[in-house]
């Protein structure tokens, strides 16, 4: 039932705040509305009938706007809500049905929690901060002392040991908060919109370290953000929360392609679409190609018979040999010369996972496709100059 | 028709005066024992100031005075200090302040847990709210006749008086410092897997150490209050030197007495104020 990748699994998952939620959960079931049950019961609807799977090592985003439950969501993920109905999964265990010692265990071992104003704890220095996991755990003074001074190096605030929160900046706080919770080592990380409180460079800074620090450490990560352009830039998979409701989860390319509601077209309307989509989302295999072993009639009659005028030359492995194009074949056809002495180079090679972003700054300086190629130089695709400007619009 | 109908009777008092004399005949057991307790305590700390060298307690308060404030007020306070010596009050002064210190202490030995809970337990805290009110409100003669009663005349029914008089602020600060750290905080302790009990002493108490500290100066400033009223349950100090004026109108001697007292909650109030302020974390 569970695959050897799946790290955590929400199954129908429901919170609802307030007196007595059990008695509400009725009512929700025949559909009547969260505003309605506020209105009579008094209680809010916080999330409902969520599930959805995260793998190992994967960071997964939920997004939504204020309001729509990712936070709640989150914090059912270590029990800090403790949810009205549902599973969640951790390595196969329902931590829902956990009893107090056991969820002090889990909280200790398993996850860890970056909070999006830090969370820190203002009396303690930074060392002591970063301390706090392992101190609560009995870990020896030297020992965690030892983790703790390593983790601050991780995030680059060496030297701050001795210093007090309120002696840092907002994105080295945030550091202080990343560095103790990786402190205890956790196999899942939980980050509640982390960068929002941060100004734009820093978080572009702090984005890109999480990435750095995720592909030494391979953490799973559970990421919530409000920002569409930094859960597609960190996610692997998405999901989309709208009122409590999941609407959609998949990968950036996915959604940003086909979007489950009017919703999420909208929401992703303002995505930076060079940062997400990569050479092989917007790449096409070409209409016409020549092998190596043609010779240049053939070249010269395949172009003119799809009505371009040049051509990439592979050869039976369809490893890419170069370019010929139309005027170099008719020369060659005049003066008998092979194939091989008329290929030229000059276009641009890249590999499918280079972004858009890469490829714009090439079609203004060459005037051929630009050719996708694998680490063998086997020819995948080729992407025409205005391609990658449609893929754009 | 404009007065209130006279055959409408209700007497809560005499309820009160069933209990006390209930408790009276019943806890004896109970109340016997504390109050001697209670009074060796003050003795021992009454003994232990009058031991000290009138020198060296001046010397003390200039020490206290510039460690937790500056040079000057080290002076000042010496010299407060030795002015209450030169009225003639110096063994009335340590008689009020044993009575304060035993007062304060015990007052935070049962404020601070009772402000613990109310903290966590809205419904200890809608029980105790309207305690607080009663007591910090009810005129302290109105106690003091059961407190008499329960622990005869002298030290410890004042102790008593004073404690219920006083304890509120620091209930009530603690109560309040505890709610008032920010749910992060809290959260992120808790994430971390700490028990209830880590989850208090390492990071909600020493967050709400700055008003609780606050609470510890208003208790002890209002028990220092309370110590005029306490001596007219016989409790010796510089209160009973203005129960004596007030009964010989002598003004001189009221005075002497009053500016004693005075100088007390000034030097008190000063200290435990500035030790506060080493506790407040600047930007929450």
């Amino acid at each position: 039932m569970y695959s050897m990748t799946t790290k955590l699994k929400i199954e129908n998952l429901t919170k609802v705040f307030g007196r007595n939620p059990k008695s509400v959960m009725k009512k929700i079931r025949n559909g009547i509305s969260k505003e309605a049950i506020l209105k009579e019961t008094g209680h809010t609807v916080g999330i409902y009938d969520v599930s959805l799977e995260v793998k190992k090592g994967e960071i997964f985003v939920i997004m939504g706007l204020s309001g729509s439950g990712k936070s709640t969501l989150i914090r059912c993920l270590n029990m800090l809500n403790i949810p009205t109905e549902g599973k969640i999964f951790i390595d196969g265990e329902n931590i829902v049905e956990y009893n107090k010692v056991k969820l002090r265990e889990f909280r200790q071992k398993k996850v860890a929690m970056v909070f999006q104003h830090f969370g820190l704890f203002t009396h303690r220095t930074i060392l002591k901060n970063v301390e706090y996991g392992l101190e609560v755990r009995g870990i020896p003074k030297e020992e965690r002392q030892k983790i703790a001074t390593n983790n601050l190096l991780i995030v680059g605030l060496e030297g701050y040991e001795n210093q007090y929160p309120r002696q840092l900046s907002g994105g080295m706080r945030q550091r202080v908060g990343l560095a103790r919770a990786l402190a205890n080592d956790p196999d899942i990380l939980l980050m509640d919109e982390p960068f929002s409180a941060l100004d734009p460079l820093i978080r572009r800074d702090m984005q890109l370290e999480l990435l750095d620090i995720q592909s030494k450490l391979k953490k799973t990560i559970v990421f919530i953000t409000h920002d569409v352009n930094e859960a597609f830039k960190l996610g692997d998979r998405v999901a989309v929360m709208k009122d409590g409701v999941i609407q959609q989860i998949g990968t950036p390319e996915e959604i940003l392609e086909n979007p489950a509601s009017d919703y999420i077209s909208n929401f992703v309307q303002d995505v930076d679409k060079s940062r997400i989509l990569q050479a092989k989302n917007i790449m096409f295999f070409p209409s016409s190609l020549v092998f190596l072993k043609d010779g240049p009639l053939v070249a010269m009659k395949e172009m003119e018979r799809s009505g371009i005028s040049s051509v990439f030359v592979v050869d039976n492995d369809r490893k890419l040999h170069g370019l010929v194009t139309v005027d170099d074949a008719i020369n060659a056809v005049k003066e008998r010369k092979p194939l091989k002495e008329i290929l030229i180079k000059n276009y641009e090679t890249v590999d499918p996972d280079t972004y858009i972003q890469e490829l714009i700054p090439m079609t203004t300086s060459s005037r051929y496709p630009i050719a996708v190629l694998d680490h063998n130089d086997k020819l995948l695709g080729i992407i025409p100059r205005v391609s990658v400007l449609s893929a754009l619009i | 028709m404009k007065t209130f109908p006279e055959f409408i009777k209700l007497d809560v008092g005499i309820y009160i005066d069933i209990f006390v004399k209930w408790l009276l005949h019943n806890f004896n057991w109970f109340f016997d024992p504390v109050k001697e307790f209670m009074l060796w305590i003050l003795l021992s700390v009454e003994s232990f100031l009058l031991w000290l060298p009138w020198w060296i307690v001046i010397l003390l308060m200039f020490l206290a005075g510039w460690r937790v404030k500056r040079l000057y007020t080290g002076i000042l306070f010496a010299v407060l200090v030795f002015a209450i010596g030169s009225f003639g009050l110096w063994v009335d002064m340590m008689s009020t302040l044993a009575i304060v210190l035993v007062s304060v202490l015990i007052s935070l030995i049962i404020g601070l847990p009772i402000g613990i809970l109310m903290s966590y337990n809205d419904r200890v805290a809608v029980v105790f709210k309207p305690i607080l009110d009663a007591m910090q409100t009810m005129p302290s003669f109105v106690y003091l006749i059961p407190a008499m009663m329960l622990f005869n005349l002298g030290k410890v029914p004042a102790v008593f008086a004073t404690i219920i008089y006083s304890i509120p602020p620091v209930i009530r600060l603690t109560d309040l410092g505890i709610r008032s750290v920010p749910k992060e905080m809290v959260e992120a302790a808790q994430s971390f897997g700490s028990s209830y009990w880590q989850t208090l002493f390492k990071v909600q108490l020493p967050q709400s150490l700055p008003s609780i500290m606050t609470g510890v100066n208003q208790t002890t400033m209002m028990a220092l209050a309370m110590v005029v009223i306490a001596s007219m349950v016989g409790a010796k100090g510089l209160g009973m030197e203005v129960l004596i004026a007030i009964n010989r109108i002598d003004i001189a001697r009221g005075f002497n007495a009053g500016f004693s007292i005075v100088i007390l909650a000034i030097i008190i109030d000063r200290l435990s104020q500035g030790i506060a302020d080493r506790y407040k974390i600047p930007d929450k």
